[in-house]
C-alpha cells in the first residue's frame, strides 16, 4: 500500500479534487459565467444600450449614492463599537457584542420590514410624518436605513477581535506620554487596525451595493426614483428583458469579483492584520 | 499580544485601571446607535403581532399556506445545510491538505456567494436550470426539473450556504494533527477508519457550526430563491416570500406574526444545535 505513506498522492486524491472541482465549477463558476454570456448575448451595442437607459443611471446613480451614506455611517458607528468593547471591561459586553451581530441572524425581508412598521403609512410614526410632509419609507431615507441595518456588522465585528488581540498597552503608553484621546486613536490605534478596517469596509459596502431583500420592501419600486440595482433587475427580469437586467447585473459581478480580489490581496499580505484566525463566517 | 488581554479579562471594573479616555461617549453612542436602527425597530415587529390578539396570531400560523411555506423554508434550508455538510467537508478538505494548480484561484471563489448580490445570483441561477438553460438543459431529458420547483429552491441555498461550511472547517483542519492520522496508520487503520475514527469526529463540532450558520441564512434567504423559486403558494412558497405579500396588502400584523414566529423558530433552532455541540465537545473531547 504504498500510496498510504504519501496522502497527497493517491487515487484517493485526485478523486476528491475532481470532485470538489465538479461541483464548484457547477455551483460557482458557471452560475458566475452566465451573468456575462447572457449580458453580451445580443452583442456589445445592446449592452451599452441597456447600460445608457436613463432609468438604469438612476438605479446605478441611487446605489452609489445609499452606499456613500450607508457605508460611512456604519464605519464610524463601527469604530465608536469597537474602541467601547475592545478597549474597556463592563458588565454586559457580551450581550452588547450579541446585539451588534444580530442583523446578520435576522431574515433580509424582515430587516426592511421593521421600518415601514415604524415609519409606513400605518406604522406608529406614520400618521405624525405624514402631517410634516416627512417621508422615509419608499423613498432614499428608508432605503438608506434598511441598507444601514443589514450592514452594520460588518465594521464592528470584523474590528472587535483585533482591536482585542491588540490589547491597550500602547495607547496607554501614548496617553501616559500626554497624547490627548484624538490623538491616541489617530496615531497609535487607526495605524494598527487600519488593514482590518479596510478589510470590514470593503465586504459592508458589497453588501450595502448588493442588497436585495430589505432593500425591497422599503423602496416602492418607483422606477427611476427608488429602484436600485438589484431593484431594477428585478424589475428587467420580470419584463422579460433578460439582457437589461444581466446587463446592470454584469455591473454587480464584477464589484463582487473586485471585492473577492482585493479581499484574497488583504488577507495575502496583511494575514496577521486581520484576525483571520477565527473564519470571517463564525462568531463565536 | 495576548498579555494584555489576559491581564485585562476576569477583572469587572477593569476599566477603572486603565488611562484610555472615551468609554462613557463610546458606550453612550454605540447604545443610541443600536437603538435607534435594530431594537426599536425590532421590538415594533413584537409589538405589531401583540395587535392581533392570540387567537389572530394563531389563526395566522395555523393557516395552511403559513404552514407549509414554513415547512417549505424550513426543510429546504436543512435538506441544503446537510448537502453543504458534505460537499463544504470536501471544499475544505481538498483545500487544504492538497496542494495543485488553481488551489488559490479556488480557495478566494469559495465567497463568491458572499460577495456576489442575491439578486445577481437569483436571475444567473433561475436561467442556468431553467429548461434551456446550460445546466437544466442537460438534466431535462432525464425528466429533473431544477427551475421553478422547490428543486431550485434547494439549488439557491446550496449557493448560499457553501462558504458557511467552508470557512468554518477550513481552520480546523488547517490545526489538524497529523500525528493522531499517522499513529493510526501505522497501527493499521484503513484510509475509510482513520476517517470515520479520527478525523471526522475532531471536524464534527465545526461542520455542525458552518451547517447552523448556512440553515440559519437559508431559512431567511430571499433574493436568491424567489427568481428560481416558481413560488407557487404550498408547494414552492418561502416564508420570506409570504410575508413580502403579506405587507403588499397591508396585512402588517399577519406579516409581523409570521416575522416573529421566523425569528423565535430559527432562534429555537440554533439553540438547540449549540447545545448538541456543546454535548459533541464533550464526548469527543474536541
Amino acid at each position: 500500500m504504498a500510496p498510504e505513506h504519501h496522502p497527497g498522492t493517491g487515487a484517493g486524491r485526485i478523486v476528491l479534487i475532481l470532485l470538489a472541482g465538479l461541483f464548484l465549477v457547477a455551483f460557482l463558476l458557471v452560475p458566475l459565467a452566465v451573468v456575462f454570456s447572457e449580458a453580451f448575448a445580443k452583442g456589445g451595442a445592446a449592452y451599452l444600450d441597456a447600460l445608457g437607459q436613463p432609468d438604469a443611471r438612476a438605479a446605478i446613480g441611487l446605489t452609489l449614492l445609499v452606499a456613500a451614506i450607508a457605508v460611512p455611517l456604519n464605519t464610524v458607528f463601527g469604530l465608536v463599537a469597537a474602541w467601547c468593547i475592545a478597549k474597556f471591561e463592563f458588565p454586559g459586553k457580551s450581550l452588547l457584542t450579541t446585539v451588534i451581530d444580530l442583523p446578520f441572524s435576522v431574515s433580509p425581508v424582515i430587516s426592511g420590514m421593521v421600518y415601514v412598521l415604524m415609519f409606513g403609512l400605518q406604522g406608529y410614526f406614520g400618521p405624525f410624518l405624514a402631517a410634516h410632509g416627512i417621508k422615509i419609507v419608499f423613498a432614499l431615507p428608508g432605503l438608506i436605513l434598511a441598507t444601514v441595518f443589514v450592514t452594520f456588522p460588518f465594521v464592528a465585528r470584523q474590528l472587535i477581535p483585533l482591536m482585542q488581540q491588540q490589547g491597550t498597552g500602547e495607547e496607554e503608553a501614548a496617553i501616559v506620554l500626554g497624547a490627548s484621546g484624538w490623538q491616541v486613536f489617530r496615531r497609535v490605534t487607526l495605524p494598527n487596525i487600519r488593514w482590518g478596517l479596510l478589510y470590514g469596509v470593503l465586504l459592508c459596502n458589497a453588501r450595502a451595493m448588493g442588497e436585495f431583500g430589505a432593500v425591497s420592501v422599503v423602496s416602492g419600486h418607483i422606477r427611476g426614483l427608488t429602484d436600485t440595482m438589484p431593484l431594477y433587475i428585478e424589475a428587467l427580469y420580470n419584463g422579460y428583458d433578460a439582457v437589461g437586467a444581466f446587463t446592470v447585473a454584469s455591473l454587480l459581478a464584477m464589484l463582487a469579483l473586485v471585492t473577492l480580489v482585493l479581499k484574497a490581496f488583504l488577507e495575502m499580505n496583511y494575514r496577521d492584520d486581520l484576525t483571520l484566525a477565527a473564519a470571517q463566517v463564525s462568531r463565536h | 499580544m495576548s498579555i494584555a488581554a489576559t491581564e485585562e479579562r476576569g477583572s469587572w471594573g477593569g476599566r477603572q485601571h486603565t488611562a484610555i479616555p472615551g468609554f462613557p461617549l463610546t458606550l453612550g453612542i454605540t447604545l443610541c446607535y443600536l437603538t435607534a436602527i435594530i431594537l426599536l425597530p425590532l421590538a415594533a415587529l413584537f409589538l405589531k403581532s401583540t395587535g392581533l390578539g392570540f387567537g389572530g396570531f394563531a389563526r395566522t400560523l395555523l393557516d395552511p399556506r403559513t404552514i407549509a411555506a414554513f415547512r417549505v423554508s424550513f426543510g429546504i434550508a436543512l435538506a441544503a445545510a446537510l448537502i453543504n455538510a458534505v460537499f463544504g467537508l470536501l471544499v475544505a478538505w481538498v483545500l487544504e491538505r492538497y496542494r495543485f494548480p488553481g488551489r488559490r484561484l479556488i480557495d478566494g471563489l469559495v465567497d463568491l456567494p458572499f460577495a456576489l448580490p442575491t439578486a445577481v445570483a437569483g436571475i444567473s441561477l433561475a436561467t442556468l436550470y431553467s429548461d434551456n438553460g446550460w445546466i437544466g438543459g442537460l438534466l431535462a431529458p432525464f425528466g429533473i426539473d431544477i427551475a421553478y420547483t422547490p428543486n431550485g429552491i434547494l439549488v439557491a441555498l446550496v449557493f448560499i450556504g457553501l462558504p458557511f461550511v467552508v470557512r468554518t472547517v477550513q481552520p480546523i483542519i488547517a490545526d489538524l494533527e497529523h500525528e493522531a492520522e499517522e499513529a493510526a496508520r501505522t497501527l493499521g487503520a484503513t484510509r475509510l477508519q482513520i476517517f470515520a475514527r479520527i478525523v471526522l469526529p475532531a471536524l464534527l463540532p465545526a461542520v455542525l457550526t458552518g451547517m447552523a450558520l448556512a440553515f440559519a441564512r437559508g431559512v431567511g434567504e430571499y433574493g436568491s430563491v424567489i427568481f428560481i423559486a416558481g413560488n407557487m403558494p404550498g408547494l414552492s412558497e418561502i416564508v420570506p416570500l409570504l410575508i413580502v405579500i403579506k405587507l403588499e396588502q397591508f396585512d402588517y400584523a399577519g406579516a409581523s406574526a409570521i416575522g416573529v414566529a421566523m425569528l423565535l423558530l430559527s432562534f429555537l433552532i440554533l439553540l438547540a444545535i449549540n447545545f448538541t455541540q456543546v454535548w459533541m465537545r464533550r464526548r469527543y473531547g474536541a
